[in-house]
């Protein structure tokens, strides 16, 4: 049985970190409002640069001299994986889950003989798999909490993911990252990035744009100086993207993992006050019985 | 056939315009060309410049566009953007910080022929900044 000032240090420090976590709450909440309007004012431009895209490679399918960033490098030994997670921890399972997803998918490459190499983006992620995978880690590249810098590194990151792939270091590069649905919910996907692939749902609605516009278009300047300052641009776009979805989801997240500790924080409170009252009462209790049986005794 | 089609303004950080328009005229990199309903398709990177669109009320809206490229269907326009302003935002910092951008662009060029085109670049944004 906890003595009474054992009791009541331990609802001060409860009370304490519960002050903690709804302030984190709320900072959340606050930054999570800024980062979701980008998140969703950014995916216009990201989903209509893949329509043309899809329009492009729907153009050029089986032509020879296409460029490598659209067909492949016709190989696929080498894997990047690029992992995009966040810079700060207490997040829920925000950072672990984006991790798990790599994992499982560098686990499952590496047994079908694939050579598996790692970016990293934000210190988590890297954190997460450095210890398993400390050999394939090429790199970390660390964000920074502005926006505008972010779009810097993104930039940066595609320009070197391009010239990583010009010099053949890797065939085929998948990016992890979180995709903002919702406040509660944010699931984590794997995106191929280069070669530039489809995911089914993409497929279908740029299927439908599409169709009877894709064999003859016109290119101006000429077609192989737009693709050159397309493709890059979109993989870049989509970097872009990837940590701006990633920005909204780990807000929810966190604030929905805050949200959570303050309520449980709360009901420890509720469970150590009643043992503290009941310690106290049953100590007055015992002092009377004590009083009384003296009283008798005389 | 129909007067307008639709037209997309998008840039990363958002969509600036989408609505129908009567013509949208485009400063492509090879010259200024204007989009009306039922033009052939065609792909081209933009330069520097005002987008000018005329909405099917006859009222007209001016946008500075910098980088990026205009996709035209014969029922759709969509302009992908690196960097958009409606012109009655747009004012001599916001130009002096592009023309910097742009700037460094040039000093950063690889090859030659980048180091032409961000230099084209460049003295459309003067262009624009003296005309302003």
């Amino acid at each position: 049985m906890p003595s009474l000032k054992d009791l009541r240090t331990r609802i001060a420090s409860v009370k304490s970190t519960q002050k903690i976590t709804k302030a984190m709450q709320m900072v959340a909440a606050a930054k999570l409002r800024r980062a979701q309007e980008s998140a969703e004012e950014a995916r216009p431009y990201a989903e209509r640069i893949e329509t043309v895209i899809a329009r492009l490679r729907a153009a050029l399918q089986g032509r020879a001299g296409a460029p490598r960033l659209i067909t492949g490098s016709g190989k696929d030994n080498v894997h990047l994986l690029l992992v995009a997670t966040a810079e700060r921890g207490l997040c829920g399972g925000f950072n672990s889950g984006i991790a798990k997803l790599a994992r499982d998918e560098a686990l499952r490459l590496q047994a079908d003989g694939k050579q598996v190499k790692i970016l990293c983006v934000g210190i988590k992620g890297h954190d997460a798999l450095k210890t398993m995978f400390s050999d394939q880690m090429v790199d970390l590249v660390r964000l920074s909490g502005d926006q505008a810098e972010n779009y810097r590194i993104a930039r940066e990151l595609g320009t070197r993911l391009v010239e990583m792939f010009e010099a053949e270091e890797f065939d085929i590069c998948t990016m992890f990252y979180s995709r903002f649905k919702s406040v509660i919910s944010q699931t984590p996907v794997a995106q191929p990035l280069i070669p530039s692939t489809l995911t089914e749902a993409d497929e279908d609605s740029a299927g439908a744009k599409s169709k009877g516009a894709q064999a003859c278009y016109d290119y101006e300047p000429d077609e192989s100086e737009i693709l050159d300052d397309l493709l890059p641009r979109n993989i870049r776009v989509q970097i872009y993207r990837a940590i701006l979805e990633n920005g909204a989801s780990e807000q929810g997240a966190r604030m929905t993992a805050m949200d959570n500790a303050t309520r449980n924080a709360g009901e420890m409170i509720d469970k150590l006050t009643l043992q503290y009252n009941r310690a106290r009462q049953a100590m007055i209790t015992k002092e009377l019985i004590e009083i009384i049986s003296g009283a008798d005794a005389l | 056939m129909a007067d307008t089609f639709h037209f997309e303004l998008v840039s990363p950080v958002k969509l600036l315009f989408s609505a129908e328009a009567a013509m949208v005229v485009v400063p492509g990199v090879e010259g200024d060309f204007a989009v009306m309903p039922g033009h052939a398709p065609v792909i081209s990177t933009v330069r520097p410049g005002m987008l000018d669109i005329s909405l099917p009320g006859g009222e007209k809206q001016r946008v500075f566009v910098r980088g990026g490229f205009a996709d035209v269907a014969p029922d759709a326009l969509t302009v992908l953007a690196e960097f958009a302003l409606p012109e009655s935002e747009l004012d001599k910092t916001v130009l002096a910080q592009q023309i910097k951008n742009a700037q460094e662009d040039v000093d950063d060029a690889a090859s030659d022929e980048a180091r032409n085109r961000a230099q084209e670049h460049l003295d459309h944004l003067i262009k624009i900044e003296s005309a302003l």
